[in-house]
């Protein structure tokens, strides 16, 4: 469902993805794990045609994602890591502008907007505005608005980030279902390592732009010669803290980002 | 083409919602009626040029047009902070549909505003000699409208934060306004201010808008339109170009 074939992406001299590969199977729910700055965001920018790859070729359900922007972007959705709402419109228009961007009928797109706000339990707010939504409403709405299409593959790039307990369960048993019932691939990224072992089928982690390693959560527990998956991590990572040293990667991206324009 | 629509329908939506900047934006227009209409008013009449609300009036009525359609770039801009802007880069829709859902919309926000301003110089004394020409007047604020917006919209895709705004608007979209004969005639100037009013394509439209309004122009009304719409499709050929290079 997805090739990734020898992807770099640079920002000026800053390597943010260096020379990564990957396949992820239809059907599958693939984890992508990282520290904070570790080319997790950009290679998923990268996937959804947001951002162009320096070298390397993306294929995603069959589609060359450079030559056939598209096709591609008919095949997935996306929950990105910031808020992509308009806080100006309400629940409802949000999903309709999408609707209607993604060329569904109105016949169509009617139904799903009913089904899918039910489903994320925000029918009864659905004339209410966004920017009256609490942190987890509006992720509950990004993740409705993201299946509108009926993507083949859905991107969740830190879903749960900042949202209590109860929702982040909530969510996952969504898109669990959601996976089983309609096999829709999932590809997603997280700080939350239990989330990953609930979850996910295979596992790559990626560090520096480059992936350390990619596998079953048991074959990479293996491989590290420990006893958890969050034990891995770290271990395959290195033990510093990367807050800092991610901000400073980010922000020298940003800065390189701006020279080059 | 639907995409257009829902573009330009959330603009609609957004603009119809904020009432108070609606009001807000009324502010300026006022201000340059009260006090520069009223103010210069005594000096042009006794230099012969007549009644000056009436010559200023179209002027303020460009200038509301100009300035709310520039604005559309501002929104361009909070979108890309937002997050917005990511939403719509990910639908299957070509990006210069974008840029046209976003120039139309902004433009028809600008047209309401404008219109609003023409009925306040109606209230300040502005009276047109002929109101059978008033679909012409619309026809040039409506290219005024779709222009700026176009140069809003591309000047957007190269600012990544609203800091870089204030620069263009007091270094480009001001001199616009000012260097286009919306507040002083454009005959016996400098050389130097001459030549300049005669690049700025808003000239014409503040020509092209007297000349609909008093039947008194410059310029040729027809060259202005031709001028306009070129200048438009130039705007927006580099818009869409820029657009195409945004990566976000």
């Amino acid at each position: 469902m997805i090739k990734i074939k020898n992807i770099t992406k640079k920002f000026g001299n800053f390597t943010a993805v260096d020379n990564i590969s990957l396949n992820v199977e239809k059907g599958e729910i693939f984890a992508f794990l990282g520290p904070n700055g570790a080319g997790k965001t950009t290679t998923i920018k990268m996937l959804t045609t947001l951002l162009t790859p320096t070298d390397g070729e993306i294929f995603l359900n069959s589609h060359n994602v450079k030559e056939n922007p598209h096709e591609t972007r008919r095949s997935f959705g996306i929950v990105f890591q910031d808020p992509s709402l308009d806080n100006e419109l309400t629940a409802y228009e949000n999903m309709q502008f999408h609707a209607i961007l993604y060329g569904l009928s109105k016949e169509i797109y009617q139904k799903r907007i009913i089904d899918l706000l039910k489903l994320v339990e925000l029918w009864e707010r659905k004339d209410s505005f966004v920017k009256t939504f609490s942190g987890g409403m509006k992720r509950r709405l990004e993740i409705a608005r993201g299946l509108l299409h009926h993507p083949k593959v859905l991107f969740l790039d830190e879903p749960t980030i900042g949202l209590d307990p109860h929702t982040r369960n909530h969510i996952w048993t969504y898109i669990n279902n959601l996976n089983k019932e309609e096999n829709v691939t999932i590809f997603f990224t997280t700080h939350h390592m239990e989330e990953v072992e609930r979850i996910a089928k295979r596992v790559a982690i990626i560090d520096h732009g480059k992936i350390l390693i990619t596998g079953t959560i048991a074959e990479i527990i293996k491989k590290a010669g420990v006893g958890r998956l969050e034990d891995a991590f770290i271990k395959l990572t290195g033990e510093n803290i990367r807050h800092e040293e991610g901000n400073v990667g980010l922000n020298q991206m940003r800065v390189n980002q701006r020279l080059m324009r | 083409m639907t995409a257009i629509y829902i573009l330009w329908l959330r603009q609609l939506k957004r603009f119809i919602r904020k009432k108070a900047s609606i009001v807000g934006a009324l502010g300026q227009p006022i201000i340059f009626l009260l006090a520069i209409g009223f103010g210069l008013s005594p000096v042009f009449a006794k230099a012969g040029g007549g009644d000056y609300i009436q010559f200023l009036a179209p002027g303020i009525i460009v200038m509301t047009v100009l300035f709310t359609s520039v604005f559309t770039g501002l929104e361009i801009i909070w979108d890309k902070q937002f997050g917005f802007l990511k939403e719509t880069f990910v639908a299957p829709i070509p990006r210069y549909q974008i840029l046209l859902g976003k120039t139309l919309g902004g433009a028809t926000v600008a047209m309401i505003q404008g219109f609003l301003v023409f009925l306040i110089t109606l209230i300040a004394g502005f009276r047109p000699a002929n109101l059978a020409s008033l679909p012409l007047a619309f026809l040039f604020l409506f290219l005024v409208a779709v222009l700026a917006s176009a140069m809003g919209a591309a000047i957007s895709a190269r600012l990544d934060d609203m800091q870089g705004f204030p620069l263009i608007f007091n270094f480009v979209v001001q001199p616009l306004f000012f260097l286009s004969g919306a507040i002083f005639p454009l005959k016996d100037l400098p050389a130097v201010l001459n030549f300049i009013t005669k690049i700025n394509p808003f000239s014409y439209a503040v020509d092209g808008l007297r000349y609909a309004f008093s039947g008194a122009n410059v310029f040729n009304p027809l060259l202005s339109i031709a001028i306009l719409i070129g200048a438009f499709l130039v705007i927006l050929s580099i818009g869409i170009y820029q657009f195409s290079k945004v990566q976000l």
